[in-house]
């Protein structure tokens, strides 16, 4: 409970970090509001009277306060170019972003680990060698350009579905996630393929230690080892991989959404940028923060609750294990050597 | 015993190494103009003068991918080059001096690192305004910190070392020491992790040229490429394919070159162990 209580208070203080940043950048660059509003050939007394409206004539940290204070109550401020709450705006269409992530989520679990593991149990045989070779490949197919060919290959050729033939959940909801296959199965391809490769690599490297002789001389098949002992241990880079994914899918979607013409955040994110209408962008852009921020939380939490282990050493959190290596010379190392996948994951990015 | 031979690095490198040759003969050579328009070619298959045929305006696709991947190659090199610099310059400073920058910097580090590197450089985009110096810039900056992440825990690891102390007996400086005691220490870890850097920048273009908010016309792109072959998908599939592959093909000489030089890096730092 600390432990997740300490993760959430951490959560909330990048949050609001993030959101200063961001409101900072905006402030600078935006110019002012007013003015683009209503245009340049407004009165000074029209403009002074709709900053005064606009609470724009008080102090840059009184305005954050402010601003913060109305964006965590849900209201977003109100777009430029359509003067319309920004909320209106995008709160039908974060549904939208959502559950293509979490498709294209499900699709690289369930492609990821049969295969990871299958390949691991077959390591340097034909058929991994094989799959390896093709997903070497598809690791370097940007995701939009995968979603391009697989319109060409199952909308146009095979006819499975119709390009741009988007409905809406309201409508329909069991055409929209039809629709939505193809686009999370884009999205999901290139990462589901460096997740096959993480997983067996670190399936093969479980695979050495003793407690698995251990469980094979209990009796286990290859197939109860693989999935019941090793699979458990191998999960843990598995998750940090995945967490970063998730994340990285969310701004992903944006170009996906483009391809395959649904209108999500990734659409009205694009236009606002086209015609400067800040409001909507950094709405968004905390919105998306704050969904990366609530996956790596998650991600944290299920450490916990896979590998106890992890929480006691990320009680103490990596800071205050660097201080304590800096104090002992003698133990220097040694924690860093702990998780090595951590390091394998930060490469693969 | 014979060394076994390192596939990724080999193949790797062939195939950067083809893309690379590739990509600068477009410097001085194209086989047409890429902007020439022919009519009478609109949608014109691969022929012999015109080996990946032709798009919508009749431009050859050929020339066409040549000075676009060109764009690609600039944008991600810099890119790179920002990242890196400013990444290592930080990096060790945060890390070899440690104290309340360390801590300060790294906290907006960690914040900036939970971003997606396209979203920061869609922020960036959106305030700076497009174009393929925008697009350098955004990008740079979004890959400075996990850069200065990969130097800074090297930094940290290196200088508690006996030779640093005994470097420091011997009257180096505190720059000395970053730079010439340390600094190359950093390079096994340093080179995987720009390889992979230059992998991500590309795609990051290509995705923010696609959008339409990348490298604006009239330099050419392999991702504006990618968005302007779409509604001729069926009829002309070349022209998607033709940037399209490409793309992959530098990202996969670019990955397996990173996988290949992690792997004979780890192998060479293991042999040294050895020898001692």
């Amino acid at each position: 409970m600390r432990y997740t209580l300490q993760k959430l208070t951490t959560m909330l203080i990048t949050l609001v970090t993030i959101s200063f940043l961001v409101f900072l950048s905006f402030h600078l660059i935006a110019g002012d509001p007013a003015t683009k509003m209503l245009g340049t050939e407004a009165t000074p007394e029209r403009l002074a009277a709709l900053r005064t409206e606009m609470g724009l004539d008080a102090p840059f940290l009184v305005r954050y306060v402010r601003w913060f204070t109305a964006f965590i109550t849900g209201d977003f401020g109100s777009s430029y170019s359509y003067n319309m709450p920004v909320s209106a705006m995008i709160g039908d269409k974060v549904p939208i972003t959502l559950t293509l992530t979490f498709m294209a989520f499900l699709l690289i679990i369930l492609l990821s680990i049969p295969l990871g593991v299958y390949t691991a149990k077959k390591a340097n045989r034909l058929i991994d060698r094989i799959i390896m070779v093709v997903n070497q490949i598809i690791m370097a197919v940007p995701p939009f350009f995968a979603g391009i060919i697989l319109t060409l290959v199952f909308g146009l050729i095979l006819r499975l579905f119709t390009p741009g033939g988007y409905v809406s959940y309201k409508t329909d909801s069991l055409k929209f996630i039809t629709y939505l296959f193809f686009p999370a199965l884009a999205l999901a391809l290139p990462k589901a393929a460096m997740a096959i490769k993480l997983l067996r690599s670190s399936v093969l490297a479980e695979a050495r230690l003793d407690y698995v002789r251990t469980a094979y001389s209990k009796g286990n098949s290859t197939n109860q080892v693989l999935y019941r002992h090793v699979l458990k241990n191998a999960m843990i880079p598995f998750i940090t991989f995945l967490g970063m994914t998730l994340a990285e899918m969310i701004a992903g979607s944006i170009i996906i959404e483009q391809v395959f013409g649904i209108p999500g955040l990734g659409r009205i994110l694009l236009t606002s940028i086209a015609n400067r209408d800040y409001p909507v962008v950094m709405a968004i852009i905390i919105l998306i923060a704050f969904m990366v921020l609530v996956v790596n939380i998650v991600v944290d939490i299920i450490y916990g609750l896979i590998d106890p282990r992890i929480k006691q050493r990320d009680f103490l959190s990596l800071r205050s294990l660097e201080r304590k290596q800096r104090k002992s010379k003698a133990s220097f190392g040694k924690n860093v050597e702990k998780m090595p996948f951590f390091r394998t994951v930060k490469r693969l990015r | 015993m014979k060394k076994p031979k390192n596939y990724n690095l080999i193949i790797g490198g062939s195939i950067t190494a083809i893309m690379l040759i590739f990509m600068l003969t477009g410097i001085f050579f194209t086989p047409h103009d890429p902007n020439t328009m022919d009519g009478g070619l609109k949608f014109a298959g691969a022929s012999f003068t015109h080996p990946f045929g032709n798009d919508n305006f009749g431009r050859d696709l050929l020339s066409r991918v040549m000075t676009g991947s060109l764009t690609t190659l600039y944008v991600a090199a810099l890119t790179v080059l920002i990242g890196t610099f400013f990444g290592v310059v930080i990096g060790a400073l945060t890390g070899y001096f440690g104290g309340i920058i360390d801590e300060v910097l790294m906290r907006i580090n960690d914040t900036v690192f939970a971003f997606p590197s396209i979203l920061l450089a869609l922020v960036f985009v959106s305030i700076f305004g497009s174009g393929r110096n925008n697009v350098i810039l955004a990008l740079g900056i979004a890959f400075v910190p996990s850069f200065a992440r990969i130097v800074r825990g090297e930094f940290l690891k290196y200088k508690k070392m006996d030779y640093i102390t005994s470097a420091r007996l011997a009257g180096a400086g505190n720059l000395r020491i970053m730079f010439f005691h340390i600094l190359p220490n950093t390079f096994t870890v340093l080179l995987p992790a720009v390889l992979i850097g230059f992998n991500n920048a590309v795609l990051a273009e290509a995705g923010m040229s696609y959008l339409g908010i990348g490298v604006q016309p009239p330099d050419p792109s392999l991702g504006r490429m990618l968005s302007e072959a779409q509604p001729f998908l069926f009829r002309a599939p070349a022209m998607a394919l033709a940037p399209g592959i490409v793309l992959i093909l530098i990202i996969l000489g670019f990955s397996l070159l990173s996988d290949g030089s992690m792997k004979s890096l780890s192998a060479q730092s293991l042999q040294n162990r050895g020898n001692k």
